[in-house]
């Protein structure tokens, strides 16, 4: 469970939410600007809030009031950027491995082989990420992401790098795996297609305030505000 | 436009541009054409050559690694913080490439110097700077610092942040982040500022001969080593000429080479 009551400036913007997430994933949509990305960076412990709480499983991350700000390195949660965030001078099996420095060597090259075998990446293990196409890159960014076991995964826009077909294939392969997942799970997106596909509970930002809450089938058949009328009308 | 007045402003560029390039080559071909290798292997028989390569190598070496250990340092600091204030000092670390090398040596006195400003405390300490090798060493990590410095936060901003966040997330603290991604993905800029810094080194002249002075074997180095042999043994200082054109022209292939690498690696890096 994650409980987040966050209140932050960063340039233009003034984020102040106020959510909790159980187990699985929660998409998170809104307009440019509205702070999706923000909120994800502020969970993750890359910024810091004004004030507010944030809550992991009953491991206080953040709490403004009594001056707790856990570093990221020390949350256990999972990142993955647009671009998939793959170190370019590491092969793919030293990408999965690279979180999980302290387990034995032996412990270590289990969890990676287990990781990329869940993903179906063992094929490319050896691979440079640069020679990878863009659906294996996400592969391969999601099995690092959770060879370490995190205890929250943040995905920014997972989809928004592919082309097309690989697009639509990899969407059914993340959703698949969305929702076999057992910790919260924050999944920016801005695609209605995609929102639909991954399915399940939904957050609207909107100048950094939710806007509107629910699950994405209710959401779609009733719209509130402007942004989600044009949001599930793009198809 | 008449016929005439198009033929000359074709030609002029390239009258002009050819003008430059034979005044840039000639001199280096002059020295070339000018020693034999018989008087060149002559010269660098000279004691005073031998002893100037050989402070020229020690010295480098040690104000390379000097730059290397603390400029890594500065240059990762300028790279991460965007403050004004830091912004402001990234600026005026870059003085000693503008300031006149005698300036330098100069200031370096004055700081350093007996009468200097860190002279009485320096002398209590019974470290006596001026006329040592030491001094020598400062010098050149004084002029060259700055080359280092300046390719090496250039490179260290042109990283992906988010590879340095995503590094953390997966549990690296700043140590592990900077040794495991940082490092390895700004290396071949941090090699090129190397190259610069160390060629600016073994150059350096104006600042040692204020601060260190010219003392055969223990503050000669060889571009001071040239100056004092034009008045004994021209042949010598051609042979020291030559040995430091070859080994310009040699970081210069390297430096060339390492920069279009690291250009072409980014490029790679930005291609979907």
């Amino acid at each position: 469970m994650l409980d987040a009551r966050l209140e932050l400036r960063r340039g233009p913007l003034r984020l102040s939410v106020d959510f909790s997430v159980g187990p699985g994933p929660l998409l998170v949509t809104g307009p440019n600007g509205a702070g999706k990305t923000t909120l994800l960076l502020a969970v993750l412990g890359a910024v810091r809030p004004a004030s507010g709480r944030l809550v992991l499983a009953g491991e206080v991350f953040f709490d403004g009031a009594e001056h707790i700000n856990l570093p990221v390195e020390e949350r256990q949660v999972a990142y993955v950027p647009q671009d998939s965030g793959l170190f370019p001078h590491l092969s793919v099996r030293d990408n999965v491995g690279f979180g999980l420095s302290r387990l034995a060597p032996s412990e270590r090259s289990a969890r990676v082989e287990a990781a990329l075998c869940q993903l179906g990446a063992t094929a490319v293990a050896e691979r440079m990420p640069l020679s990878l196409s863009g659906g294996e890159r996400q592969r391969v960014a999601l099995a690092r992401a959770l060879a370490m076991q995190p205890r929250a995964l943040l995905l920014d826009e997972p989809l928004a790098a592919l082309d097309a077909p690989t697009r639509v294939r990899f969407r059914d392969f993340l959703a698949e795996h969305l929702r076999r997942l057992d910790v919260p799970a924050l999944v920016v997106t801005h695609e209605a297609e995609d929102a639909r596909v991954l399915g399940g509970e939904m957050l609207v930002l909107e100048g950094g305030h939710v806007a509107e809450r629910g699950h994405v089938e209710v959401l779609r058949e009733a719209p509130v505000s402007a942004f989600s009328r044009a949001f599930w009308a793009q198809h | 436009m008449p016929r005439w007045s198009r033929s000359v402003s074709a030609v002029l560029p390239v009258l002009a541009a050819g003008l430059l390039l034979a005044f840039l080559l000639v001199p280096v071909v002059a020295l070339g054409l000018s020693t034999g290798l018989g008087e060149a292997l002559a010269g660098l028989r000279n004691p005073l050559a031998v002893a100037a390569l050989g402070l020229s190598l020690f010295t480098t070496t040690c104000s390379l690694l000097v730059v290397l250990l603390l400029g890594t340092s500065l240059a990762w600091m300028f790279a991460r913080r965007t403050g004004r204030g830091w912004r402001a000092l990234a600026t005026l670390v870059q003085l000693p490439i503008v300031i006149p090398p005698a300036v330098s040596g100069l200031a370096l006195l004055l700081a350093f110097g007996r009468r200097g400003l860190f002279g009485a405390w320096l002398e209590r300490a019974g470290i006596g700077l001026p006329f040592t090798t030491a001094a020598v060493v400062l010098a050149e990590v004084f002029v060259s610092a700055p080359f280092y410095v300046q390719a090496a936060a250039a490179s260290f901003r042109r990283l992906d942040p988010s590879l340095l966040l995503v590094a953390r997330s997966l549990g690296a603290g700043p140590a592990r982040t900077f040794f495991r991604v940082a490092l390895p993905l700004s290396l071949p800029g941090l090699a090129t500022g190397a190259a610069l810094s160390w060629s600016r080194a073994l150059g350096e002249f104006g600042a040692t001969l204020m601060f260190a002075g010219n003392l055969s074997g223990r503050t000669q180095t060889l571009p001071l080593a040239i100056y004092t042999a034009m008045e004994s043994d021209l042949g010598a200082a051609k042979a020291m000429s030559l040995v430091l054109v070859v080994v310009a022209f040699g970081l210069l292939l390297l430096v060339g080479r390492r920069a279009q690498s690291f250009l072409g690696g980014q490029s790679a890096r930005r291609a979907p």
